[in-house]
């Protein structure tokens, strides 16, 4: 294996290893749940990426041609990161801030967590003429 | 070099997921708890992928990818239980 290759492997396993720290240390230390969401949404996703592409490189410099599995895979959790995140914020929003905490959400209907849809089936409780 | 940098990102995502584990427990939110898991799954896919480089076999990748999905999924559904109640309406 040549020795640039080595290092550049070497390099992005650090770079993973201390990104993945800092996102579950950060989740420790920071203090509130919307500031916790960050460190393991950003930094974390950064770490897996960095090791996904070491992984490639170490597969390519071994076998001598390239697999796109981690690719694959990068591509996968970089797109799914922030539907988690979002999910979660949700979920946090729905217990613990209240609605009128919330800037407007300048349409005819309130935000999702509160309200439902649109779409949704009338509610008999409140709407019980329909 | 690449054994000595693959043990020190081994050991760091060991210890980032004793610190998912100990959020976990800790909570104090459904929230944390369910970051806190996908944070674990995350984690428990770049052990997997280190010990397939380590072992320098890509036999890792399919469990990977499996892994991966069911961790996405996981965590929607537990968001959707905490946030509806139910997780298909």
């Amino acid at each position: 294996m040549p020795d640039i290759i080595e290092i550049v492997i070497s390099a992005l396993l650090v770079i993973a290893g201390l990104f993945g720290l800092i996102g579950s240390y950060g989740m420790i230390k920071l203090r509130d749940t919307m500031q916790r969401l960050h460190a393991p949404t950003k930094a974390t996703t950064i770490g897996i990426g960095s090791v996904l592409i070491a992984s490639l490189l170490h597969n390519y410099a071994v076998q001598g041609h390239l697999s796109f599995h981690e690719l694959l895979i990068t591509l996968f959790l970089f797109l799914t990161a922030p539907i988690t995140a979002n999910f979660i914020a949700k979920t946090y929003m729905a217990k613990h801030v209240a609605e009128d905490e919330v800037p407007d959400s300048g349409r005819d209907y309130g935000w999702t967590v509160y309200d439902d849809p649109p779409m949704s089936a009338p509610d008999p409780v409140t709407d019980p003429k329909e | 070099m690449i054994e000595t940098a693959l043990a020190f990102a081994l050991g760091c995502f060991s210890l980032g997921t004793l610190l998912n584990f100990w959020r976990m427990t800790l909570g104090p939110t459904s929230a944390d708890r369910i970051l806190a898991l996908d944070t674990m799954v995350i984690n428990a896919l770049a052990l997997l992928i280190l010990y397939g480089v380590y072992q320098g076999t890509p036999v890792y990748f399919e469990a990977a990818v499996l892994i991966a999905m069911v961790g996405f999924v996981s965590t929607v559904a537990y968001c959707r239980f905490e946030l509806r109640g139910d997780i298909i309406e």
